[in-house]
């Protein structure tokens, strides 16, 4: 089996009163894509939230590649190699298509402030190539041609498929993704399928994603864990999980008799 | 005098009002807090030049330059004790304490160097260059020269470097900047070093002007500044430049042509009017509420 780049255990977190996640487990490999579904409020971004410590856990552990997060704040996380994209898009608006990819490497540019009022070497050598390498990721989407446009006035689906490529260029391990589909056609879900394949592939990493779409879900995961009530309810493969009356039940309630 | 002249000087004063805009619309844009105390550190800056070049007869370069770093120091260190404790505030919380700084950097410039006026030596030689039959001094000629130069640095930076970058990011997602790897604490330091840095050498420049320094020289053209900053459009740096500059040059005409007494009054006049009919500012978004 392939290393563990997450694991999480026993993780939860409670609000006034209510636990949103409880006795949370995961465990995600790398190369593996994981699916994180369950009907609306069921915690899934809370669980998300708590992975990038946005939320500090109340309880449990989280281990990134063998590693406990327990003392890392979020910024030290993205370092570690956590990254994510949100359900309701989050880019930076007023920065171009390049610039938001190049703002997510930052972390991984040395150039001091000197240098770049000075424009030392150093300054032009890094710009340069983070720039050629933002160039580089857009590819993926085929939007290297929209590069200098503001983010801001991207069309919807390709502002999903942006947040998609500024995670990637902070370089994780693992890869958040909430619900990358949304809002997307089934032409373009088909796209964004076939492309999360590719960026698993490319880059070697572990994906967990949360998503509606069950075509989507049960087309790529390999690996599926089902929320409700911040409860882990059920955990399997896509098959497993379609056939699960548990599921079932959480999703379309319980069957009545006569 | 003519008309030209007048132009000239407004736009001399303009120019240190804009570099003064520019700490309040970064420090709005990235902290989005209202930094009252940044006039005040104005002072501070003009203090030490003053001793620096006056009393020790250091090179007016270097000593321009230890009025930057001193400033760039104190900015830093009034995010780190007063306002960093206050990032999750209320706004009004922190705007009071804001304002609270700017009292206590007054006071204690009274403490240290009483309310004696000094006489500021200006840092460059008292003298006018004829331009085609205008009559210049150095001091309005560098003011302005130095106004475009930081205009072009900064807009640079802001636009072409990692940090610049970080910077924009943070000003509109906090959050997502985070999770993207910014360090947002950084970020916010990096900005009050700039804008208190800019604070000295419209400290110095202002002075070199009108070379009356004494603990409340920041209070006048800080608030003024901030009009500026608001003027233009708050947030927006190319907002700042061109809320200074026109503030600036309205306030001289005012003076030369209407008068000097209610020179200010006019100012504050123009600043309403630009609000009632732009009510984000020359240069500024309008803000979308969603809901």
């Amino acid at each position: 089996m392939s290393n563990v780049v997450l694991k999480c255990v026993d993780l939860g977190i409670v609000f006034g009163g209510l636990a949103a996640v409880n006795d949370f487990d995961i465990e995600v490999h790398e190369k593996e894509i994981a699916g994180l579904i369950g009907p609306n409020g069921a915690g899934k971004t809370t669980v998300f939230n708590l992975l990038t410590k946005v939320y500090e856990p109340t309880s449990g552990e989280i281990f990134l590649n063998g590693e406990s997060t327990a003392k890392k704040t979020t910024v030290q996380l993205s370092k570690a190699g956590i990254a994510r994209t949100f359900q309701n898009i989050r880019l930076f608006d007023k920065l171009t298509v390049a610039e938001n990819v190049m703002t997510a490497m930052n972390q991984s540019m040395k150039y001091s402030l000197l240098e770049a009022v000075l424009r030392l070497p150093r300054y032009w050598k890094e710009e340069k190539e983070a720039r050629e390498k933002a160039l580089d990721l857009l590819s993926i989407f085929d939007m290297q041609g929209m590069a200098d446009v503001k983010a801001g006035s991207l069309p919807y689906g390709a502002q999903r498929r942006l947040e998609i490529v500024r995670a990637l260029a902070t370089e994780p391990s693992l890869l958040l993704l909430d619900e990358p589909a949304a809002g997307m056609n089934p032409a373009e879900t088909a796209e964004l399928m076939e492309n999360i394949g590719r960026i698993r592939d490319k880059f070697g990493i572990a994906i967990l994603l949360i998503e509606h779409d069950m075509s989507l879900v049960m087309g790529i995961c390999d690996q599926i864990t089902v929320l409700n009530f911040g409860q882990v309810i059920a955990r399997g493969t896509p098959a497993e999980i379609q056939s699960n009356p548990v599921v079932i039940e959480a999703y379309l309630g319980k069957h009545k008799e006569g | 005098m003519s008309f030209l002249n007048y132009l000239v000087s407004g736009l001399s004063l303009g120019s240190v009002y804009a570099i003064i805009a520019l700490g309040y619309t970064m420090v709005y844009g990235i902290a989005k807090m209202l930094n009252f105390a940044h006039g005040d550190v104005i002072m501070v800056g003009a203090y030490i030049c003053f001793f620096a070049f006056t009393r020790y007869g250091l090179n007016p370069f270097i000593s321009v330059i230890l009025a930057m770093l001193v400033c760039t120091c104190l900015g830093i260190v009034i995010e780190k004790l007063a306002y960093k404790p206050l990032r999750q505030a209320p706004s009004l919380a922190v705007l009071i304490t804001a304002i609270g700084v700017s009292y206590l950097l007054q006071n204690l410039a009274l403490l240290f160097w009483s309310s004696n006026p000094k006489v500021f030596n200006p840092i460059i030689p008292n003298k006018s260059i004829n331009l085609g039959g205008l009559t210049v001094s150095y001091i309005t000629l560098l003011t302005i020269l130095v106004c475009v130069a930081i205009m072009i640095v900064l807009t640079t930076f802001i636009n072409k470097t990692k940090l610049g970058k970080a910077m924009r990011a943070v000003s509109e997602d906090k959050g997502a900047a985070q999770l993207m790897g910014i360090d947002v604490n950084t970020t916010i330091s990096v900005t009050f070093a700039i804008g208190s840095g800019l604070a000295a050498i419209a400290g110095v420049l202002l002075c070199s002007a009108y070379p009356n320094l004494t603990p409340t020289t920041g209070s006048m053209p800080g608030i003024k500044a901030f009009t500026a900053a608001v003027f233009g459009g708050i947030g927006s740096i190319p907002g700042a430049f061109l809320g200074g500059l026109l503030l600036g040059i309205i306030e001289n005409l005012a003076k030369a042509y209407i008068s000097t007494q209610i020179s200010d009054a006019i100012v504050f006049g123009v600043l309403i009017i630009v609000l009632l009919v732009k009510p984000a500012g020359l240069l500024g978004k309008p803000t979308r509420e969603k809901v």
